[in-house]
């Protein structure tokens, strides 16, 4: 059975909901304080969505410091599956564990509401159960969700199949109207939308369930 | 000796700037005309101990790139103030 850790910093708030969505799944999983620093015995990491830090500074400035982000790191270059939503994927930003950064919104505006996404890689622990082209509808749910990167970024990105959801209509400024990527290896992916609150049709929608069960049916280190 | 540092952060070039935007769309509603390139962003104030008013300044550039700033998307300015009696 795999076993996860979701990580908590201080005002981390969609832990629960994480930690329920892959459990749902059957895997095993487990909260993890932000000052562990170790992470042996697990076969995946969450960074779950949240205001971290109070998002002091900017989102994922101050949490990138905590303690377990060293081991988030190393955990990485092992080849073990990391997944940060919302907060997470700037969290992973910030940390340089995924390129680029997440600005605030085009529009100034909180946006939540579920949006269509593409599935445009299947090249990741995110979404190698899904299929190139298919249409999720999965929630948003921030401020600061506007992709940002340099142009040879962005090129590259694209060359490399890295970018594994597009919106189907931007809704923040997202540059290339991506709503999530992948690093080179496909084993730490990040995405503002939230997989785990859409596991259910009767809470709107259980598209969510592809991209989590792709993530906690990744049982080894992703090596190429 | 003690500098007084204050560190400007501020959005690099060609990154939308949406708070900007809006403060200076909002200006002309007041009677404010003729006013453009408004920039929003953050501004630091610190104490720094330091040998000599260069390695105050190093010091607040070194901390404003790694902590203060995301240079991915800003750029930070770290300046003298005034000299503060600590």
């Amino acid at each position: 059975m795999t076993r996860v850790a979701v990580v908590v910093f201080p005002g981390s708030n969609c832990e629960y909901d994480a930690l329920a969505g892959v459990t749902s799944l059957g895997a095993q999983a487990e909260l993890v304080w932000h000052t562990t620093k170790d992470l042996a015995g697990f076969d995946g990491v969450i960074l779950p969505g949240g205001f971290a830090h109070g998002d002091y500074l900017r989102p994922g400035a101050l949490a990138r410091f905590s303690p377990i982000m060293d081991a988030v790191a190393r955990f990485a270059d092992e080849g073990g599956a990391v997944l940060g939503i919302c907060n997470g994927f700037q969290v992973l930003t910030e940390a340089g564990l995924l390129p680029g950064a997440l600005q605030k919104n085009a529009g100034l505006k909180f946006l939540c509401r579920p949006t269509a996404l593409e599935v445009t890689s299947t090249d990741s622990v995110l979404t190698s159960r899904a299929s190139l082209g298919q249409e999720l509808v999965i929630p948003i749910n921030h401020f600061s969700g506007a992709y940002v990167c340099d142009d040879e970024t962005f090129e590259r990105l694209q060359a490399r199949g890295q970018v594994i959801l597009r919106y189907r209509e931007n809704p923040n400024g997202s540059r290339g109207d991506i709503a999530g990527l992948a690093n080179e290896r496909g084993n730490v992916v990040g995405l503002m939308p939230h997989p785990e609150r859409a596991m259910s049709t009767l809470l709107g929608s259980a598209d969510g369930r592809v991209l989590l069960e792709s993530f906690v049916g990744v049982r080894e280190r992703v090596t190429s | 000796m003690n500098f007084f540092v204050v560190v400007e952060v501020t959005l690099r070039h060609g990154i939308a700037d949406p708070e900007g935007a809006t403060i200076e769309r909002a200006l002309p509603a007041l009677g404010f005309t003729g006013v453009s390139n408004v920039q929003a962003g953050k501004s630091f104030r610190m104490n720094i101990e330091a040998e000599n008013e260069d390695a105050a300044l190093e010091k607040a550039t070194a901390l404003a790139e790694r902590l203060l700033s995301n240079p991915v998307i800003e750029d930070a300015v770290a300046r003298l103030a005034e000299v503060h009696a600590s």
